[in-house]
């Protein structure tokens, strides 16, 4: 069993290759528990193939994972039982459409937990409120906003207690005025103590309660700090054009 | 010689044995468009397998069972099958050769279906833990159905045109009784006017059915379908 003072998350020089293309190198990091790790790059850095490795849905190479004492790239680790302990959310939301709010919040809890309907749909409805969606359970996704969806997204992962939370990009589809409302959820989540690991490019989210932040570039993790060091001390000159394009992309 | 006659055409309007005719029609087309779905399901699951040769296999079948002209298909299960020994009754026969032959179509639309259902919608599965099998019955299975209902519904209207081809293997469907009566009484033109009309009552009673399943599995889509359609307009 692993112990409280492990870390959640290790991974040791973590390597992944298409053929002669490397899409991570060496990248090694720790998440411990209550650690919210903000993962940011130049697209096609290899954040987003990283976050997926953390949890299985991409393989790697190299190196080695550890998630809450489960050594992922192991042939042998019953990997589902492993993701159900690692809640994700999506760039693209992928709510089930064929399911209402409730449904898609349900479904993992009553299949892979073994819950009953009437304790899944209890604590949905609670996840639901505490995205502030509790009026829209009976809706289909197609029926909500970007935003509203991602929240319930959020609350499905959420359902199942996960250990961390694994966020990829969870704002870069959606229309600006919607952003906020989704980063508010998360924040509140990371207030809460939740352990997160989110690649985005919100330099406001990251500033605000990111425990530790890596800057990745051409699938290795280039720079890495608290967020005051990063923002106020950067040290590759690849971080610094980064942020200066991100924060003024307009040059002013 | 009458030109037409309306007697001739009303009193074999309500035959009852054109009408038991109709009725093995449909039933050879319910039984085998169930019997093909599930063959169907197992062919598009062996050509997704992943396993080398089993995909090779499927891809044979569907290969063999749609590049040859379903007469021939049931000729040779009826008429060439006892030359090696093996002998099926008619009905075995025609459900047999109907089956196989809509399995092959059925298996390539239940492959296309499944595969529209994107990779993102299986990695969120993936994700929260489901397993392949719960992935496949619980969150990718009914989105292909609701994709590939309308062309199922379609292959199945076919399909009960396409029952008549075993009355050349002598099923006493509705073609064949049709055949029988005109053999007997030469009202040609009236009897395949009766015919084409239980045709017609049986195809656009499927597509009543039809709608209805396509409403059905569409819950959680309407409003993408009315927002196409105001596109559209």
């Amino acid at each position: 069993m692993p112990n409280s003072v492990d870390p959640v998350i290790s991974a040791e020089k973590v390597g992944k290759h298409y053929g002669h293309f490397r899409v991570l190198q060496d990248c090694s990091f720790e998440v411990k528990n209550g650690e919210v790790v903000v993962i940011c790059g130049p697209s096609g850095s290899g954040k987003s193939t990283l976050i997926k490795c953390l949890n299985g849905l991409e393989g790697f190479d190299e190196g080695r994972i550890v998630v809450d004492g489960v050594s992922v790239g192991d042939p042998k680790v019953n990997l589902t039982k492993l993701r159900s302990r690692v809640g994700m959310v999506f760039q693209q939301f992928e709510l089930f459409p064929h399911l209402t709010v409730e449904g898609n919040v349900m479904l993992a809890q009553r299949r892979v937990l073994g819950r009953s309907s009437s304790e899944a749909r209890e604590r949905a409805r609670m996840l639901l409120d505490r995205v502030g969606l509790l009026e829209h359970s009976a809706k289909y996704p197609k029926m909500l906003s970007g935003g509203q969806q991602q929240r319930v997204a959020i609350a499905r992962g959420l359902a199942m207690d996960p250990k961390v939370m694994l966020f990829d990009e969870p704002t870069s589809a959606l229309d600006p005025e919607m952003i906020g409302e989704v980063l508010d959820v998360m924040v509140n989540l990371a207030k809460e103590g939740m352990t997160m690991v989110c690649v985005t490019h919100e330099m406001g989210f990251a500033r605000h309660v990111g425990s530790k932040i890596l800057f990745m570039d051409q699938g290795t993790i280039v720079e890495r700090g608290t967020p005051e060091s990063f923002f106020k001390n950067t040290q590759s000159e690849r971080a610094q054009r980064f942020l200066k394009n991100i924060l003024h992309p307009m040059g002013i | 010689m009458t030109m037409w006659s309306w007697s001739a055409f009303f009193e074999y309007l309500f035959s009852p044995f054109l009408l038991y005719g109709a009725w093995t029609t449909i039933w050879l087309t319910v039984v085998s468009a169930l019997l093909g779905l599930m063959l169907g399901g197992v062919v598009a699951a062996a050509r997704m397998s992943g396993i080398g040769w089993l995909e090779k296999v499927a891809f044979f079948y569907v290969w063999l069972m749609r590049g040859t002209p379903l007469l021939v298909q049931l000729v040779i299960i009826y008429t060439g099958l006892p030359q090696i020994g093996i002998k099926f009754e008619v009905v075995t026969c025609a459900l047999l050769g109907l089956a196989l032959n809509e399995a092959a179509y059925l298996s390539e639309i239940i492959r296309g279906a499944v595969q529209s259902v994107g990779i993102g919608q299986r990695n969120a599965a993936t994700a929260l833990g489901l397993t392949k099998f719960q992935a496949m019955r619980d969150v990718i299975l009914p989105q292909a159905t609701r994709v590939m209902l309308p062309m199922l519904g379609n292959s199945v209207n076919g399909l009960l045109k396409t029952t008549s081809l075993t009355s050349a293997i002598s099923m006493e469907e509705l073609l064949r009784r049709t055949n029988l009566l005109i053999q007997e009484r030469f009202l040609t033109l009236e009897l395949f006017i009766v015919a084409s009309i239980y045709y017609l009552v049986m195809t656009s009673a499927w597509s009543l059915v039809q709608n209805w399943l396509e409403r059905r599995f569409g819950r959680g889509f309407e409003e993408e379908a009315r927002l196409e359609n105001a596109e559209q307009r």
